[in-house]
């Protein structure tokens, strides 16, 4: 009776349990640190795994800080999938509760702004209506309803997490506001745009399949102020795939 | 507002937006086959992890012993107050404090 | 849109395409004929990776590598896996399609490593029968890579090149040999590298694969060789693909660089060394 895949994966993702029985160096000598390199492997890759995917974490705790972080998270989610593209969905989750990052409360939102950049890089390619597509009578427009492109996310947050992202990649010192976001892929490389107050009610409205003027009434944007750049914006980031 | 001002606001918004659509040309460059990496210094950033079926050496397996605190930019940033003006919970000061020993 | 299907690896050098090298790869690929992808790379929705990948599948014979199918698992091959594997090689239409002798995932936890497993009777069969549903998924033969060692199981109750060549047969898989694997195991098993080679069927092999690896050595102060792919390849290996060669004929051979991924002209430099090697078999 041999060693079981069982455990060794138990074996593999708990550092201090016992090297299992029946593996050696092929010569009578017991296998320790060679079996410390499996544990090892999985370990630093699904922690470079995790830097690579949250580089917004990252920045905003350091280095030290993340790996450790990294591997709690890891033993306790690990991949459900080969697929390392998409590892790490439980991070927002995992964040909320993790009781050394707690004085950090907007560390979920900023992991939400990282996952939603990743799956917008990996998302379907889509083809956006024209700008002028728009032009039509103003009663009909309002009657209008959309499709967004697969890319697209809106992340509403008590933070302000444009300026949290904007940091982490060597901008300036937020403001202490709350701010909720666009993420969209124009072509290939994601883009994330601070949207107007009520904007993400909008944009969450018409991903409901309210029509715009349904849109407008439960999110309170501006007809004017606010729905003309939100507009322009949508059109310029080509999120819309289809107006009916 | 009335049905005829918020259709005029409607009106006025989609001219505004056309005009600002339009005189970005990112849209209409950007589709264009650019399948290499866009911007120097951002190579894929957003691509995520990749798979390999390299080992490492570098040896980083153990659990961990919790006396760590962010040490990042995380220094930078200031909380919204609260919806009633009082100051949000959660700071770093208060983090230090109240980290299992 | 170029219509070309490439419909076998050239006995020339390839590398491992790394999104860094796009630009250079299309306007001075050197000796380089043909690239080899992760195919977990490339199963998200869309976007870049997939547009890349299908533009150089135009110019270039692609291999598609898989490294997280778990064909040595005890558990049974994931179906959404295989489709997915399915749907991208019906997309690229690779010249070659490989797999390595590993597990990765256990109750549904993919480790993100190739894991060992013991060489039985058992596990000949397991492997076999998981091979030939892969290729029935993905409608074509594959290539199963033999690979880095660094312990022993003591059930194995037969060698690794027996193991190789009875999965082989009992399957109608072919065999990816990477030479590097074969220097890491011998050495962290304390095996004649070259032994190993001639106990090899090099008649089943359609690629090998050279990459760099790390030294350390165990708690007994035995060497303990880390396929790392994050350096050159070593001369001792370089000398052990030349005896490769002589052995099986010139082979697709494949430079492996993830890690620390250098610039091109290293990376071309390194398949410049490989293309020599093949000119004089």
């Amino acid at each position: 009776m041999g060693v079981s895949q069982s455990d060794l994966t138990s074996a593999i993702l708990a550092p201090d349990a016992d090297v299992p029985a029946g593996l050696s160096d092929g010569h009578g000598k017991t296998a320790g640190k060679r079996f410390d390199v499996y544990r090892n492997n999985v370990a630093v890759s699904l922690t470079e795994a995790l830097v690579t995917a949250f580089p917004t974490i990252y920045s905003l705790v350091g280095d030290q800080f993340f790996r450790a972080m990294a591997g709690v998270y890891l033993r306790q989610h690990p991949p459900s999938s080969p697929l390392m593209m998409f590892y790490g969905a439980e991070m927002p989750a995992f964040l909320e509760t993790f009781e050394p990052a707690k004085g950090l409360p907007y560390l979920p939102d900023a992991a939400r702004v990282d996952l939603a950049l990743r799956h917008a890089y990996h998302a379907a390619d889509t083809t956006p209506i024209a700008a002028d597509a728009v032009q039509i009578a103003p009663e009909d427009l309002m009657a209008s309803r959309v499709e967004l492109a697969p890319a697209v996310q809106v992340i509403a947050s008590a933070y302000p997490i444009h300026g949290i992202w904007s940091l982490a990649r060597g901008g300036s010192k937020p403001p202490a506001a709350a701010q909720d976001v666009l993420i969209s892929r124009p072509a290939f490389d994601p883009e994330i745009d601070l949207l107007p107050p009520n904007g993400a009610a909008f944009l969450t409205a018409l991903v409901n399949n309210a029509t715009i003027e349904e849109a407008l009434d439960t999110s309170s944007l501006d007809p004017a102020s606010g729905f003309g750049p939100l507009l322009g914006l949508a059109l310029q980031r080509g999120i819309f795939t289809r107006l009916h | 507002m009335s049905n005829t001002t918020k259709t005029l606001a409607i009106a006025g918004a989609v001219a505004a937006a056309m005009a600002a659509s339009l005189s970005t040309p990112a849209a209409a460059q950007a589709q264009e086959k650019c399948y290499g990496v866009s911007l120097a210094g951002e190579n894929d950033c957003a691509a995520g992890p990749g798979t390999t079926c390299a080992g490492t050496s570098t040896v980083d397996y153990q659990g961990n012993a919790w006396t760590l605190v962010p040490a990042g930019t995380c220094a930078d940033i200031e909380l919204p107050a609260m919806a009633d003006g009082t100051a949000r919970e959660g700071s770093l000061e208060e983090l230090a404090r109240d980290l299992p020993a | 849109m170029l219509d070309t299907t490439f419909s076998h690896l050239p006995n020339t050098p390839g590398v491992g395409y790394k999104p860094q090298h796009y630009s250079e790869i299309l306007e001075a690929p050197g000796p380089v004929s043909w690239l080899e992808v992760h195919a977990e790379n490339y199963m998200g929705d869309g976007g870049r990776p997939l547009a890349q990948l299908g533009y150089l599948a135009e110019r270039f014979p692609i291999s598609v590598h898989g490294v997280g199918l778990s064909i040595g698992g005890e558990g049974a091959l994931d179906k959404d896996h295989l489709a997915r594997l399915r749907t991208l090689c019906d997309r690229v239409k690779p010249a070659s399609f490989s797999e390595h002798l590993a597990w990765s995932t256990h109750d549904a936890h993919f480790l993100n490593d190739l894991l060992p497993l013991p060489y039985t009777a058992t596990t000949v069969a397991r492997v076999a029968d998981h091979i030939k549903e892969v290729q029935n998924h993905v409608g074509r033969r594959m290539l199963l890579e033999n690979p880095s060692s660094y312990l022993w199981f003591d059930e194995s109750t037969m060698s690794e090149t027996d193991f190789l060549f009875q999965v082989a047969t009992a399957s109608g898989c072919g065999l990816l040999l990477d030479v590097n694997n074969v220097f890491v195991s011998a050495t962290n098993l304390n095996m004649d590298a070259r032994a190993y080679i001639d106990a090899f069927p090099v008649e089943k092999v359609g690629e090998i694969h050279l990459g760099g690896h790390d030294e350390d050595e165990d708690e007994h102060g035995a060497p303990l060789l880390i396929d790392s792919h994050g350096r050159e390849v070593v001369d001792p290996v370089w000398a052990l693909y030349d005896y490769t060669l002589a052995k099986a004929g010139p082979r697709p051979t494949l430079i492996e660089w993830d890690t620390d991924v250098p610039d091109w002209p290293t990376l071309r430099a390194e398949a410049e060394r490989a293309a020599a090697a093949l000119a004089a078999v």
